[in-house]
């Protein structure tokens, strides 16, 4: 809980899993990750690990939030979303949407 | 003027400001002689005095500069029993916590033994849980694992003659025939579960506590991961047992390198042309040392990766590892330090 508050990303709260994606993906450094995000968001790196302006973000592009709102995408649906945006494959979505 | 910090073990105590340099001095020179490896810089070891020496008790890096977190153990964390938490939810629970409760970047899911053999009879369903969680989750979803060779051995219910009884009767010969066939047994199970997990959809393998049986561990570990990463082309992520691979058969080679021996920047790069996604390096921290020694020691291993690997660096920072305290309830004076200290200095890409 410490590393989340001192120094983590913040996950879904704002960007942290699309940055650990990116890593995954393509197997890039922290700084790289997260110049891909930003570029795919249209915003600044900075804005990534911002909640205030995450959150908009989120909610526009309907990728998933920490907040149980109903009409909005999650789980896999979210997923299917960021796969798009961030033109990227995520295996779960390929095996749910692709393969099917 | 007195300093509050910890030792190694994580009690508090006291030291002066010049002491403090010679334990930071101290810490890095142990590392360097061992690993053969260059120091921190002197703008590098102010930069870490001054984060030993703020009074606050938690502090942080500068907006901006977090990092991805990964996970050993996951969920186990949540719902396991003994050194964890012991809470009643299910894992598909524990990781929805974790996602939208903690907001952590990426999650795990693994068995409550933690270790490959176990895992692979029932790995289809452990399959089934992990198709839950990907369904209803939208962080990363590591499956997780350590390869644990030393379960393979009889001595610890497995098929293969104890090598380390064979050592004691100066059979050493075979004790190298029993590690060397123990971990292709071991390779062959850890492809065999990356595929069943592969096909339920994971996004990346994590293979925890990797070489804790020594070189023969690690051989088989690099084995395995050149082949999710070839066969499978799945992420795999290898975290470390320790600084240094114990030379158990002492004779083993990856792509000729010798096992036995390696220090984390050469562990590294291994594992970055086995075709690793993540690397994460684990410094053991000496109880009887200082904190501000152990992290000083434990940044000059990690620098060197950075420099040396291409690949992202998510270094080892849970109980007694990456200079924290040994104490399975870790302090947030030291974890908060350890972490802006691995951040700033080191320039790790995640913990």
């Amino acid at each position: 809980m410490t590393y989340r508050v001192c120094s983590g990303m913040g996950g879904i709260r704002t960007s942290g899993d699309l940055v650990a994606r990116v890593q995954l993906s393509k197997k890039v450094k922290l700084k790289k990750a997260k110049e891909y995000v930003a570029k795919k968001l249209g915003v600044a790196v900075e804005v990534l690990s911002d909640e205030f302006g995450m959150k908009k973000i989120r909610e526009e592009l309907d990728i998933g939030s920490p907040l149980a709102t109903t009409y909005k995408s999650k789980g896999i649906i979210a997923k299917k979303n960021i796969a798009e945006i961030l033109d990227l494959p995520i295996p779960s979505v390929e095996r749910s949407f692709i393969s099917s | 003027m007195e300093y509050r910090t910890r030792s190694g073990n994580g009690k508090i105590i006291s030291m002066k400001k010049r002491e403090i340099v010679r334990e930071i001095e101290d810490g890095i020179n142990d590392a360097t002689e061992r690993a053969d490896i260059e120091p921190l810089s002197d703008s590098e070891v102010e930069h870490l005095l001054d984060i030993l020496l703020q009074k606050d008790k938690v502090i942080t890096v500068k907006a901006g500069d977090e990092v991805i977190l990964t996970r050993d153990g996951g969920t186990l964390k949540y719902t396991g029993c003994t050194r964890y938490s012991g809470v009643p939810l299910s894992r598909e629970q524990a990781v929805w916590v974790g996602e939208r409760i903690l907001s952590l970047d990426t999650m795990e899911l693994g068995h409550i033994d933690y270790s490959i053999k176990p895992v692979k009879p029932i790995a289809h369903d452990e399959s089934s849980v992990l198709e839950n969680i990907l369904l209803s989750s939208i962080i990363p979803i590591f499956y997780g694992a350590m390869p644990n060779l030393g379960l393979y051995f009889t001595s610890q219910g497995g098929q293969f003659p104890d090598y380390s009884a064979l050592m004691n009767k100066g059979k050493f010969k075979e004790s190298q025939e029993a590690l060397y066939e123990a971990a292709q047994k071991l390779i062959e199970d850890i492809k065999y579960v990356s595929k069943v997990f592969s096909k339920s959809g994971t996004d990346g393998i994590n293979l925890d506590t990797a070489a804790a049986a020594g070189d023969a561990e690690f051989f088989a570990t690099l084995n395995a991961v050149e082949f999710i990463s070839r066969e499978i082309k799945i992420p795999v992520q290898i975290g470390m047992a320790s600084e240094q691979v114990l030379g158990l058969h002492c004779e083993l080679k990856y792509k000729g390198e010798l096992l036995a021996g390696a220090y984390p920047h050469i562990q590294g790069k291994l594992a970055e042309r086995a075709g690793a996604t993540i690397f994460g390096p684990a410094i053991n921290t000496k109880v009887s040392k200082s904190f501000p020694w152990n992290l000083a020691r434990a940044l000059t291993f990690v620098k060197r990766c950075i420099k040396d690997l291409k690949i992202p660096i998510h270094v080892n920072m849970g109980m007694g590892v990456g200079g924290i305290p040994m104490s399975d309830v870790a302090p947030m004076d030291s974890v908060s330090r350890g972490a802006k200290a691995m951040i700033e200095i080191a320039r790790v890409d995640g913990i």
